[in-house]
């Protein structure tokens, strides 16, 4: 099919194997399996990182080997995280009104709640509950990051792995500032 | 293939009394003298309808005569539905009135692995319309493979004010939100378990709505539940929960918070480590809790699962468990063999071992030496794919099978075997009962003589004279459908893929083994003459399920013509009415006593 307007490049193609032998590539993608990956956490974006950081497969048949989709997702995991517990991901952490940085390996954390409870015990303060209309509500503080593009958001708002993939650095933002994030 | 919790007994059973009586004529009552009937009903219930508790005994006895078939229906407090297309709610509900649990399976297992199409069926609200009506006493719901929604669990919780167990296993459709009406509104619930089964995150502290008071509850497992669990809620549950027995939980539960816990729960008998990890920075001179302690003092810990992100180094802290355990899961725990082996030679006593295949066929060599009471082994994969090199081989299928004479069921993934080895086990190991084998190359042969897989398997069956499941892999031919259609007197489950040469195989099997109630087959040569031949034992199946084979749509047709008490389904997988596919992407047909469901979706054609 591809190799219609190719002049037949596969004939020339220097393959492993020998003459004759044709790959068996049954790459068999029912359009519904595009939607079947569902996960439960809206965090867990995980068949869009699936694409991202998984090596490319020989020729992958449709359910097969015979392993359930939840024990797949859960080694899955475990292997971004000692990925990343190797590697490590610290950014800087500036507070307004301290008088010095800190230093955290953002990758510790599995999630937004994990994260936050720990720049409270850092930095001694309280943050206040998070919602996707207002912000953060009960606190003078209000998480922020800096993401790649170089814009400054609002902790919270985008998925974590997208979040941990995006943030390059933290400031918690004090007073009059957090008020004005409030009034968006 | 693939794990399957076996479902616990809840014995009692409609379908194949059922069709026995439709097939006999069952229906209207003809005039009909009976000698004293009052009395027979009196001596039938006192003396035996009263002590059978098995559905096959039941449904022997619903076979009698008429009386001993309506004293029966009275009487049978348990209901088995193995097929929730078999037969429609009314016509149990109309029969049965009496049900306190029941329990009810749903799509077929292949749907596991992505086989089939989502939204196909087995809603569970179909069931509880009917259920809600009659069965107000109902106490225990046994759900496998089945579609419930957070509506569906609202309704179960107002219509079933006495329901103590509620079970889960590979179910979805369902979040949160239906978890915490579940734990408001059903106040004498006992047994809550998800098992496996897909929920959505609806953003809910579903713990923090159980009642304040003492609850009765005894188990509650819910470590497939991926979402963030408000952990003083639940230390505060487990603290006013005397009577809680079993407790897994997900991996949102840190090692130390597992620790406060076990410290309030010295009662359990079963237990799911959440992650066995730690999440917090913990600072290097910070204490942490003496875990060891809090395994130590639970003295009656039989079944550890769980370690869903686990540190090895703490693998220790279970040692004081470890002479006492049955059961042991480690199959998310990626450990070496080295990491394995001082906990393993410690349980003696073990009889069911789950694992990854990390542990290598070392580790397994450390299990057949000190699990001399093994029952069943499951080994699964690390990197469920087809060209890696895999860590366990024939090797560790030799050791444990030299280790592990009493072994009853295994389920082992491995990249290569030898046909030596499987026949080594169908001669060490006669007790097998289920055997399943997945080499995860397709068509891969003896590695070692490059022959396919048939003897090897043809051993098992041979030999294994208890064998009722198996699943087979590797390179196979049609030799060994002729193996197992000769011997494999007493199966009744068989898993086939990419395996066979021709219709001969199919024929084999469906003329060879009487018991044979589940056949589930995928990628396999077999076509229109080999389903013909199954023509006389397809109602004496639970279901037949045929992916990417060769069989036509006019087979299908003509089975469906000939046998209309089957329900045949021609199952398309993508969207594309392909009309110039000559074979069907997946038929799957199933014994129905009613007319074939009004629910199924644009692609499934039921003939």
């Amino acid at each position: 099919m591809a190799y219609e307007n190719d002049m037949n490049l596969k004939a020339t193609e220097l393959r492993l194997g020998l003459p004759g032998t044709i790959d068996e590539s049954q790459i068999k993608e029912p359009s519904f399996l595009k939607s079947n990956n569902k996960r439960s956490s809206g965090d867990m974006d995980n068949s869009a990182n699936e694409d991202e950081c998984s090596p490319v497969p020989k020729a992958q048949v449709v359910g097969w080997p015979p392993v359930r989709s939840y024990r797949k997702n859960v080694l899955q995991q475990q292997k971004k995280n000692f990925d990343s517990d190797v590697l490590g991901m610290y950014v800087k952490v500036s507070m307004d009104g301290a008088p010095y940085l800190r230093k955290i390996d953002i990758k510790v954390y599995k999630n937004y709640p994990d994260l936050l409870v720990a720049l409270e015990n850092m930095f001694k303060f309280s943050i206040g509950v998070y919602s996707e209309r207002e912000g953060y509500n009960g606190s003078e503080y209000a998480p922020t990051y800096e993401d790649k593009d170089g814009d400054w958001m609002l902790v919270g708002d985008v998925p974590w792995d997208m979040f941990v993939n995006s943030c390059k650095r933290l400031r918690i933002m004090k007073g009059s500032e957090v008020k004005g994030l409030g009034c968006l | 293939m693939s794990e399957d919790e076996e479902l616990p007994d809840l014995d009692g059973g409609a379908a194949r009394s059922i069709n026995s009586t439709a097939v006999s004529g069952g229906g209207g009552d003809q005039n009909y003298v009976s000698p004293s009937p009052d009395q027979v009903l009196e001596n039938v219930l006192e003396n035996v309808l009263y002590f059978l508790t098995s559905r096959h005994d039941r449904n022997a006895a619903s076979l009698v005569c008429k009386s001993w078939f309506r004293a029966e229906a009275l009487t049978r407090s348990e209901l088995f539905i193995g097929n929730c297309y078999s037969v429609s709610p009314g016509r149990v509900t109309n029969r049965f009135k009496q049900i306190k649990a029941i329990a009810i399976k749903g799509k077929p297992r292949f749907s596991d692995f992505s086989l089939l199409p989502p939204d196909w069926g087995a809603h569970f609200a179909n069931w509880l319309r009917a259920m809600a009506a009659s069965y107000r006493a109902l106490e225990k719901v046994y759900l496998k493979r089945m579609c419930v929604t957070d509506e569906d669990l609202a309704i179960t919780a107002h219509s079933f004010p006495f329901l103590k167990e509620l079970v889960f296993v590979c179910c979805e459709g369902f979040g949160t939100d239906g978890l915490a009406i579940i734990a408001r509104e059903c106040r004498h619930i006992r047994v809550l378990e998800l098992v496996d089964t897909d929920v959505t995150d609806d953003e809910v502290d579903w713990i923090s709505c159980f009642p304040d008071n003492v609850t009765c509850l005894e188990s509650l497992i819910f470590d497939c539940v991926e979402t963030p669990i408000n952990f003083e809620a639940l230390e505060r549950l487990v603290a006013r929960s005397p009577s809680l027995k079993k407790l897994r939980l997900n991996s949102y539960i840190s090692i130390r918070q597992l620790y406060r816990l076990m410290i309030r729960a010295p009662q359990l008998t079963h237990l799911g480590t959440g992650s066995f990890n730690t999440s917090e920075i913990v600072a290097q001179s910070e204490q942490e809790p003496d875990y060891f302690s809090a395994f130590a003092a639970c003295k009656s810990l039989i079944c550890l699962s769980g370690f869903k992100e686990i540190i090895p180094e703490y693998l220790s802290a279970i040692y004081p468990v470890c002479g006492i355990l049955t059961s042991l899961n480690l199959s998310y725990a990626n450990i070496s063999a080295e990491q394995l082996k001082p906990v393993i030679r410690q349980c003696h006593k073990l009889q069911t071992f789950w694992a990854l295949d990390s542990i290598g066929d070392e580790g397994l060599q450390a299990v057949s030496v000190a699990c001399k009471d093994l029952r069943e082994l499951r080994v699964f994969p690390v990197e469920a794919l087809e060209d890696v090199e895999g860590p366990v081989s024939e090797v560790g299928l030799l050791t444990i099978s030299e280790g592990c004479r009493k072994l009853q069921s295994i389920l082992y993934f491995c990249q290569r075997m030898t046909n030596a080895a499987v026949i080594a086990m169908s001669k060490n190991c006669p007790d097998l009962v289920v055997f399943r084998l997945c080499i995860m190359g397709r068509h891969r042969p003896d590695h070692v003589t490059g022959e396919p897989m048939d003897e090897g398997f043809g051993a098992i069956v041979k030999n294994c004279k208890k064998l009722t499941r198996l699943a087979v892999s590797g390179l196979l031919t049609d030799r060994v459908f002729k193996y197992i259609g000769q011997y494999g007197k007493l199966l009744r489950t068989l898993s086939v893929a990419f395996a066979g040469d021709s219709d001969l195989g199919l024929k084999y099997l469906l003329e060879g083994c009487p018991k044979l109630q589940k056949l589930e087959i995928r990628d396999c040569p077999f076509g229109d003459s080999a389903l013909f031949a199954g023509l006389h034992h397809y109602y004496d199946m639970r279901f037949m399920w045929l992916s990417s084979c060769k069989v036509t749509r006019q087979g299908c047709e003509e089975v469906a013509r000939q046998l209309p008490g089957l329900v045949v389904e021609v199952i398309a997988s993508g969207e594309e009415e392909n009309e110039t596919n000559e074979y069907v992407d997946t038929m799957y047909l199933y014994r129905s006593l009613d007319r074939p469901r009004p629910d199924a979706p644009r692609f499934v054609h039921i003939l």
